[in-house]
């Protein structure tokens, strides 16, 4: 079976299969080279980049709950240049989509980060990250201001003109088509979403939180409905491909994210059941196709019968 | 360097250590032998029942314990609710496995003092049995359950090991005393320290370890979701004696720049 897709638009991003991995459960790829073929995979979504390096959050980062977990990473990282540097070229990049997740606390600083990476041979596509709660004065979030959410990505559209733009889109808000739209018109090639859930959960024992953040963002099974809802809302309400994420843990949750009109899917809490389920997902899913008898994903995209 | 594997191993069997009262939290689990090419003692391995189902995502971090040409054993302690599923498990059932993961510590032929605090004690057992020098090696174990809980038998045989159980207040100030000692003992034959246990255990071993010149190696039991560097979870603070320039007084992963660290080279 031809697993094959395009996301089409003014800067298309071709894939051998629609199963990408998501940023921040990925590591730079290389991580999981020894439990499997990366260039077997859709594509790769590094963990997110700063201008500079950034040491994140203190500990404890992260903690399991009921069919999920949360984090406060805090977006630790070694910075764009190192990543330019060292991490890409050791990547198989011309086999495998290598697509650089991009952090920063201002419009002009993503903007600066778009241009470094625009000329990358070695990145297929930008994602813009406006979910995360570190954003300068008053903690506002850019993904939560439909205004915000577009000038980050007018900054980076006119800053990186060649890269696929993805915007990646965060739950944590009253109307996610609002922020959806906005970017769309802002420039975005295509959307992301979602990001995980603003989350917390605290230990009775010791009265504290269980994050030294106090509140993280819940990832992984548990969420999956409510990424469905998402993607289903996003994709009637713009005229880009969308690339859904949020829980999927096997080949099913895959089809339920192309039913409801996504072009691919990420991976993301899931390469933490085990480091091969990604790439157990990929050969997975044509047998998945057969059971239900689906010839093409092309077909099933957004045939959600209502 | 060791390369890491992931695979589904059955379980061959499971037995409860230590006497009434303790049967239902400490466990040998024996599982099928992963096609391992090799390994280092101080090496860890991620292991997730498939009894976890979605409900538990993670898998969970346990020093290797011991591996022959049969079997892999995995040593645990009932501590939460993914070792209380793991303490049902039964034989047949399946078990994912990756590993072996980090870097192990070190062997050299000098006097090695290894200092374990409870279930610090895991991997030394296969410490001790590779080591060629067993008549080098001696052990201070510091425990809160009964001795028979833990397989210290394994070790016993090998090489001298003095154990102290902690039931009184008193006990702790005694385990800290005879650390202390021990530790000053092995700095002055310039040997080899040695530590795995609870965080409070290790901070002592670490500070003697820089008051004494004693040079002295930890492992660290940090939650971590992935072991494999990604979830970026499980990360301890380099000093400035850290080797890499760019890493210093900064976050690593303990799951691949440890377990193992010189105590020099992290805070704790």
């Amino acid at each position: 079976m031809n697993l094959a897709v395009t996301l089409p638009g003014a800067r298309p991003l071709e894939l051998k299969n629609p199963i990408l991995t998501a940023s921040g459960t990925f590591g730079y790829g290389a991580e999981f080279a020894p439990y499997g073929d990366l260039t077997s995979l859709g594509g790769i979504v590094v963990k997110g980049l700063s201008l500079k390096p950034r040491p994140g959050n203190p500990t404890p980062r992260i903690a399991e709950s009921a069919a999920g977990m949360l984090n406060a990473v805090g977006l630790q990282n070694d910075g764009v240049e190192a990543f330019v540097k060292d991490k890409l070229p050791r990547l198989p990049w011309r086999q495998v989509p290598i697509i650089a997740n991009i952090y920063a606390t201002a419009p002009e600083e993503f903007g600066e980060l778009g241009a470094i990476l625009d000329g990358e041979e070695g990145v297929a596509a930008l994602e813009v990250n406006i979910s995360c709660p570190n954003v300068r004065e008053g903690g506002v979030l850019f993904g939560q201001d439909p205004r915000l959410a577009a000038a980050v990505t007018a900054a980076v559209r006119k800053a990186a003109p060649h890269k696929p733009l993805i915007v990646k889109l965060s739950p944590n808000v009253t109307d996610i088509t609002a922020i959806a739209r906005a970017a769309e018109e802002a420039g975005a090639d295509m959307l992301a979403c979602i990001n995980t859930l603003s989350g917390m959960a605290v230990d009775v024992r010791s009265r504290r939180p269980r994050l030294a953040n106090v509140i993280g963002g819940l990832s992984g099974p548990a969420v999956k409905p409510v990424a469905l809802r998402c993607v289903w809302q996003v994709c009637r309400a713009v005229n880009i491909p969308v690339i859904g994420l949020g829980g999927i843990s096997c080949a099913e949750d895959v089809l339920e994210f192309i039913l409801v009109g996504a072009h691919a899917v990420q991976v993301g809490t899931a390469n933490f059941l085990r480091p091969d389920f990604a790439f157990d997902l990929v050969k997975a899913l044509p047998a998945a196709c057969e059971q239900l008898g689906v010839a093409s994903l092309e077909e099933l995209r957004g045939s959600l019968r209502l | 360097m060791s390369h890491p594997k992931s695979s589904q191993l059955a379980v061959l069997d499971i037995v409860p250590f230590g006497q009434t009262g303790h049967e239902k939290t400490f466990f040998a689990l024996r599982l099928e032998r992963p096609d391992w090419p090799d390994w280092k003692p101080g090496q860890f391995m991620m292991l997730r029942p498939t009894s976890f189902g979605l409900d538990i995502p993670w898998g969970r971090p346990f020093g290797i314990c011991h591996l022959t040409s049969q079997h892999l054993i995995c040593f645990f302690q009932v501590v939460g609710r993914g070792t209380q599923r793991m303490a049902a498990l039964q034989a047949g059932d399946v078990v994912q496995v990756w590993g072996p993961l980090g870097n192990g510590f070190a062997m050299e032929e000098c006097p090695t003092l290894l200092l374990a605090g409870g279930m610090g004690i895991v991997p030394f057992i296969g410490y001790v049995h590779q080591h060629k020098q067993p008549w080098n090696v001696t052990m201070l174990f510091g425990h809160r359950a009964p001795l028979g809980c833990y397989p210290v038998d394994s070790v016993n045989e090998r090489i001298t090991v003095d154990t102290l159980r902690e039931n009184v207040p008193g006990d702790l100030d005694n385990l800290i005393f005879c650390i202390r000692e021990r530790m000053a003992d092995i700095a002055e034959q310039n040997g080899l320290v040695l530590a795995c246990g609870p965080l409070p255990f290790l901070k002592t071993v670490r500070q003697f370890a820089l008051e004494l010149g004693a040079r002295t190696q930890l492992s660290l039991e940090n939650k971590m979701a992935c072991g494999v560097g990604a979830c970026l979870g499980c990360v301890t603070r380099t000093t400035a004696a850290w080797p890499v320039p760019d890493k210093r007084e900064w976050p690593v992963q303990v799951c691949n720049h440890g377990p193992v660290f010189w105590a020099d080279q992290i805070e704790l």
